[in-house]
Order: structure tokens, then sequence, then C-alpha cells
């Protein structure tokens, strides 16, 4: 799958004509930024970097919190691996990759550490599982070590922000529909619906007398959406709504 | 021994690499068209698994933890690993062309399957010692052998039934890991501690 797509989106120089300037942010540009967030998705169609960060889901700020760090990740690492793609000796550039990949990891690692602990101690491996996240060393692996820098860190930007928003609807979708709540844990948290008590205040309060909430009396969580598995049917139902749209993303076998 | 097998049941049914954490989920969803190819990544990382576990658990208690360079882990454990698979490549080719031949181009992909480095992290985080961690190391790996095992299975079968179109193939995928993972999730009332009873009263 990875490799068909990147034909796509791999922007091969015409030899014929290199002498025209090419502009720093054009079409090409625009396009490596944009594919990734829909029609290449790294989730829902090359099926890459699935696997460390849908246990983080069950909430929106942890989620996002990981789409940031690996934004940050492939984005210096697809454009520290362009730089240095010319002395990069050819059998050992998995391990060379490694070791940049894990370089910006442990960063990451640490600045959350200082700068956000709570959250840290929710992402707990998920955030040194970033490493292996297939989406980084296949995006190093397909394009960086083919292309000039600023493409490359473009390339990365786009993917890093394509399996992010995924990862945050996926969160919005659980979280909502799980606990009843946005964004909790962060500075801004909201309590959408629920039962309202002397701690928590709910905007559609479930357990009220008068007003809007009880037209919302029988609601109740879906605890279901709590469990990792729901995240497998959240993408599930995302992957039947982007193929419903666009038959010709539609596994032929 | 006991504590062996406790851990051993633990990690293979009740907290499953796949179907409980999402890890390895990659080469999970891509390699499980067929059962014969998923059968040979399900061997291969139940052995990848089963080593780079004690070597990384010897690197981080007598070199990381007391030279206090923690910080490090990451680094030296995806070395670790990327080169046991290299080794581990180069030996079962030199010893064993027929398993050699079974696992194929399996052996390489390993390196970045998220369970080894994901078994390896855990096992720092839960503070296992030397038995313990190979009896998660093991036990890690045959739980996600079974889980893909069984997806490919799954799979094949329902490569003959009248999906929705826009579903086939991956999206089906997930949706049966999702039902499988619930599905594994009424083996979390097993108390693995009976296990460890049974074969201390066998001791004795």
């Amino acid at each position: 799958m990875a490799e068909s797509t990147e034909l796509k989106t791999g922007v091969v120089a015409d030899p014929k004509k290199p002498a025209e300037k090419e502009p720093i942010f054009g079409k090409k540009e625009r396009i490596l930024l944009r594919d990734p967030l829909l029609d290449n998705n790294p989730i829902t169609i090359q099926v890459l970097g699935v696997c460390s960060a849908l246990a983080v889901t069950s909430l929106v700020y942890p989620s996002l919190v990981m789409a940031v760090a690996v934004i940050f990740v492939t984005a210096f690492s697809s454009l520290f691996t362009s730089l240095m793609r010319n002395i990069i000796p050819k059998p050992v550039r998995l391990i060379v990759q490694l070791v940049i990949i894990a370089t910006l990891v442990t960063l990451v690692n640490e600045a959350l550490k200082v700068l956000a602990f709570p959250v840290y101690k929710q992402l707990s491996v998920y955030i040194g599982l970033i490493i292996t996240n297939c989406i980084v060393m296949g995006r190093l692996e397909a394009f960086s070590m083919a292309n000039k820098p600023w493409r490359s860190f473009l390339d990365g930007v786009g993917n890093g922000a394509g399996y992010g928003l995924i990862l945050v609807l996926v969160g919005i979708v659980r979280e909502l529909f799980g606990k009843g709540s946005l964004f909790a844990g962060s500075p801004i948290a909201m309590n959408i619906i629920g039962p309202s008590n002397d701690t928590t205040q709910y905007w559609i309060n479930t357990a009220a007398d008068s007003g809007i909430g009880t037209y919302f009396s029988w609601y109740a969580n879906n605890n279901l959406m709590v469990l990792p598995a729901a995240a497998m049917f959240v993408i599930a139902v995302f992957i039947w709504i982007q193929r419903s749209y666009n038959t010709k993303l539609v596994d032929a076998s | 021994m006991g504590e062996f097998l406790n851990i051993f049941i633990k990690s293979a049914f009740i907290e499953n690499m796949v179907l409980a954490y999402f890890l390895g989920m990659c080469s999970f969803l891509a390699v499980s068209k067929t059962l014969s190819t998923a059968t040979g990544l399900g061997l291969a990382v139940i052995f990848v698994l089963g080593i780079t576990m004690p070597i990384n658990w010897v690197i981080n208690e007598y070199i990381l933890m007391p030279a206090e360079l923690e910080f490090l882990r990451f680094i030296l454990f995806i070395a670790v690993i990327a080169s046991t698979v290299q080794l581990v490549e180069m030996v079962v080719e030199k010893f064993s062309p027929g398993l050699y031949a079974a696992l194929g181009i399996f052996l390489p992909l390993i390196t970045v399957n998220c369970a080894i480095l994901g078994g390896s992290l855990f096992m720092v985080s839960r503070e296992y010692n030397l038995t313990e961690s190979i009896a998660f190391g093991l036990g890690g790996g045959f739980g996600w052998f079974l889980a893909i095992i069984a997806l490919a299975a799954i799979r094949e079968r329902i490569r003959y039934s009248n999906v929705p179109p826009a579903l086939r193939g991956l999206g089906m995928a997930f949706l049966i890991t999702g039902l499988m993972g619930i599905a594994f999730l009424s083996l979390t009332g097993i108390d693995p501690a009976v296990f460890a009873g049974w074969t201390e009263a066998a001791a004795e």
C-alpha cells in the first residue's frame, strides 16, 4: 500500500527543465500538506501507525498531546534524514533512521515530563512507542531518503497532521459519548452532558427538573466507548464513510 | 514456577498485547490476509520477544540504572532490538534454512513492530525481574501469535461474505479486531493466582 501511494505523492524532479526556479511554497508543497489529511491518510488509507496510539484516544486531551508529539517527530526526523540522505550508507540506513527517531522521541519524552507531568503519566509507554510508529519510519523510507529537506519537512508535517486528525476525531467521539465531557484534564475542560452533582456541573444536566436537561433524562453514557475496542469501531466507521464517498479507495480483494 | 506461569497466562490472555493494548497493530492488520503468513509472523514475534526481553532487562538493570542513564533507554532498547533481529536473522539463516524460509521477510519487519519495544517498556514500568520478564516476553508473544492467527482465519472466511464494498478489507479487519478485543475482555475474570496455587500444590 505504502509504495503505491508513494508514487502519487512522491515529487520527482523533471530532468528536462531543472533550471526553473521553484517557489518555496507552491502547488506541490500544498499537495504535500493536504494529501495526507484525507485522500492519503496515514491511518485510514496507508494503514500505518495504527499501533501505538489507539489506546490513548479515550480522552481528547492526551490524543491532542500525542498528535503534537507525533507531528514534531515526523517533521524533524524527515528533515534530518533528508539532510543526511546522501551520506547515509544504504546497508545501515534503518539503524541511522531509528537513532534519529529515538533521539527526537527522547527529547519529546523529557519535555513532556517537565511541561505536563499528568499527561505524561497517562501516556506512559505510548510516547516511547512513537519510535516504532510505522508512519514515522514509513515516510523516512519512502519520501525523505529521496527528496529535498524542505519538502520532506512538509511531508512529515502533513502525515503527522493526518495521523493527529484521526486521533483527535476518535478522541472526541469516544470522550463525548463515553464520559459526556470534552478535553477533560486540560485547562479548557468542558462537561457537556450528564447528571450534575456538587462537584461537577454539566451543560446539559440530565438530572435537572427544568430546562433543556428534562428532554435528556433518558441519556446515559455509553460505557463501550471507554473500552479500547471502541477505537477500532470508530475508525472502522470513519473508513466506511470515507470509502463510501470516495469509491476509488475501495479494496478490490 | 508459579510466578512464571502466572505472568505467562496474564500476558497471553488477560492483557493481550494486541487486543488490550493495540501493540503491533500495523503488521497485525497488514499481514493477516492469509493464515500461513500470519503463522510465520506470529512465530517470529514469539521468537524475538522472548530473546530481546531478557537482554533489555540486563541492559536496563546493570547499565542504565546504576549509571542513571534512563533517558538513553529508548535509543539503547531499539538498538538492541534492531541488532538482535539482525543477529537472529543471520543465525537462523545459517543453522536452520527451513525456519528461515518459513519466517522469510517477517524477521526484519519485526524491528518496527511496536509489540517488541512496547514489551520492553512495559517490563521497565512494571518493574519485572529477570524470570518475570522472560515469562512476559514469551507470554506476550504467544498472545500476539494467537490473536493474529485468529484474525487471519476469520478474514479468510469473511472473503466469501457479502460485505458492503466500502467496508471490505481494511474496514472489516478493524471491526473484527474490535469484536475480538471485546471477546478477550471476558477473560479478565480469570485469576492467574489460581495457576500459581496449582503448581505450588503439585510441588508439595
